[in-house]
This record gives structure tokens, sequence and C-alpha cells, in this order.
């Protein structure tokens, strides 16, 4: 089982153009539909638990192998998705350093900046989408992120305002 | 531009280990917030590029750029320590929370601080969206490519690999074309 989660989620990282939650559609498919491994609802549930647990999100990845073979499929699941990408950064990274102020590094670089912004951009469009969002909620969205576009605030005092709205039932 | 710091090994593991362990919600704000204002050990361009590339290559965005910045600063060691850090507590802290999780999922107090959470979550990545706007040159055209792929992606729901296919190696020959258009 082990082995079989590895080598899973090693295909799985070289799909990820985007970033992790690229995989989420596709991991659905193979993990509720394909596998059997947990309902539709468990994934769900383990998928908003990975977004708003501390960490990148990709740890969603180890939630799935932490549900099927306990805390060594976590270990496994996750290192199986970060290596052959992580790899493959490494000798990009390095080439990039060698090659920058050349024409084509500071072509790649000026052309994916407005890539990037679009990119985020829909993930903020696609998350506020599938989280309803009440008034006081919207408000909260509209300040923190006018506070971190403008101020040098650390993130953490946003989210812990958030979280003490929540708790006060505000939100 | 300010001059920048270079981390040694140490400072390299504790940075990314306490951007993972801040991360809430996505970890983008929290390491633009570390590592280009308190730290200073990229400038506001270096981040977006560094950024950029991330998100081009497959794989998780920021293990990709922990794997860049490690390595630019201590070779494959550093690589190995910036993902460790990153992502050795909150793998520990998730697996933590998966099982209380499954005990306390109905209480109430969860579902609140969960619904707090996330539109503050939402909002620190539109802070940091605007951020990386405002840096794009006064121009149409980097404008219209990032419209072009916030619809591609948000509103027509492209899959993300065609988006990227078809967008990236425009937007690259364009800037390779009219290199002057960018600055």
């Amino acid at each position: 089982m082990l082995i079989f989660l590895f080598l899973m989620f090693m295909q799985f990282s070289l799909l990820a153009v985007g970033g992790a939650n690229a995989i989420v559609p596709e991991l659905h498919r193979v993990v509720v539909s394909e596998l059997h491994w947990m309902s539709g609802q468990e994934f769900a549930a383990l998928f908003a638990l990975a977004q708003a647990a501390p960490g990148p999100n990709v740890l969603v990845v180890s939630l799935v192998g932490w549900k099927v073979a306990g805390v060594p499929g976590a270990i496994v699941s996750l290192i199986g998705i970060c290596l052959p990408s992580s790899l493959l950064s490494f000798w990009v990274a390095r080439w990039w350093q060698q090659a920058r102020g050349s024409r084509l590094t500071t072509a790649i670089n000026s052309g994916l900046a407005p890539l990037t912004v679009g990119l985020i951009g829909a993930g903020v469009a696609m998350m506020a989408a599938s989280h309803p969002l009440s008034l006081t909620g919207g408000a909260l969205l509209a300040c923190c992120a006018l506070l971190s576009w403008r101020t040098r605030l650390n993130p953490l005092w946003l989210l812990a305002a958030g979280a003490a709205a929540g708790l006060g039932g505000l939100v | 531009m300010d001059t920048l710091i270079i981390p040694d090994k140490k400072a390299l593991f504790g940075g990314f280990f306490l951007i993972g362990l801040s991360g809430f919600g996505g970890v983008l704000p929290q390491a633009q917030h570390q590592l280009v204002q308190r730290r200073q050990w990229l400038s506001d361009a270096e981040f977006t590029e560094l950024l950029a590339l991330g998100q081009i290559l497959p794989g998780p965005n920021i293990v990709n750029m922990a794997v860049a910045i490690g390595s630019r600063f201590h070779g494959a060691r550093g690589a190995l320590l910036a993902v460790a850090g990153l992502l050795l507590a909150p793998l520990a802290l998730i697996l933590l929370l998966a099982t209380l999780y499954q005990h306390y999922q109905q209480a109430p107090w969860l579902q609140q601080l969960l619904a707090g959470l996330a539109p503050a979550g939402i909002g620190l990545l539109l802070g940091m969206v605007l951020k990386l706007a405002a840096r794009l040159p006064r121009h149409w055209r980097p404008w219209a490519l990032a419209g072009l792929t916030f619809a591609a992606v948000a509103v027509v729901q492209l899959p993300l690999w065609l988006v990227l296919l078809a967008l990236a190696p425009l937007a690259v020959g364009l800037a390779w074309r009219f290199p002057q258009a960018g600055h």
C-alpha cells in the first residue's frame, strides 16, 4: 500500500501544474470514484481541514495517505508528491540563476508576471464562490485584503481577528 | 532597493518553518511577508519572479519556491532544509487536527471558527494579488494577459494545464518581442 501511494502521488506531482489545488478534482475522482477509499463527503471534509490548517494546501495529500495507511501513509504521500517536481525545480532554478539577466529570462520573467496575477486572482474568486459569504464575512474579507495590501502587518493578526469574529458569532 | 540579507542554513530552515506554521489557508501571503518585508532575503521583484517560476513548473508552488530559494543560498542541502522546514510542523499539526476533527466535527465553535478564518484567509490572498498587480507595468498588454488568465481559469473554468500551455508561450513571446513594454 505504501509503495502504491508513493507511486500514485509521484504521478500527481507532475500533473499539478499551477499548484496543489489543481490536482484536487482529479484526486477526488481517483480516490472517491475509482478506488472507493472514502466517500465524497469525507473527501470534502479532509480538503476543508487542509485549507483551514496552517501550512501549504498540498497537505491534503497527506490526509488521503493518512486515511488509508496511517502516519507512514501520510509521510510517503507527501514525499511522493513533492519529489519529482522538486527535482525539476532544483535544476530549473539552477539554470535560471546562471542565465539571469539574459534576454530570455527577462522575457520569461516579465511575461509570466501578469499570468501569476491572473492565476492567483482566479483562485481568490473561486474560493470566494465556494464559500457562501454573509455580509460581515464579505466585510471581513475586504478589510483583510485592504490591510494586507496597504500595511506591513503580519498576516497572522488578520487571521486571529477573523477567528475571533467567527467565535464571537459575527460571521 | 535595500541590500538583501543572505541567510545561513539555520535561518533558512527557521524562516521556512515559520512560514509553514503560520500560513493558514495557504502560505503565499505569509511567505511574502517573511521573505520580502521581514527578513529581506528577496526583493519584491525577485519574489514575483520566483513565484511565477514556481507556478509554471508542476508541483506545489510553495514547495517549488522553497527549493529554488533554498538552493540559491545553500545548494541542494539548502533546498532540502527549506522544504523540510516548510512541511514538517504543518504535517504533524494536520495529522493531529485530523484526529481531533473526527471527534469534534459537529461542535458549533469549530464551525464558527472555520467560518471566520475562511474570509480572512481569502482576503489575505486578495491583498497579495493587489500588491502583485500594482507592480505590473502601466501598459495594456500585461493587464490584458492578466485578465485573460483570470477569465480562462475563473469564468470559463478551463483546465489549468491548458490555460498555461496556451498563454505562457504567448506571454513570454510577447515579452521577448516587445522588451521595452515591460519597463
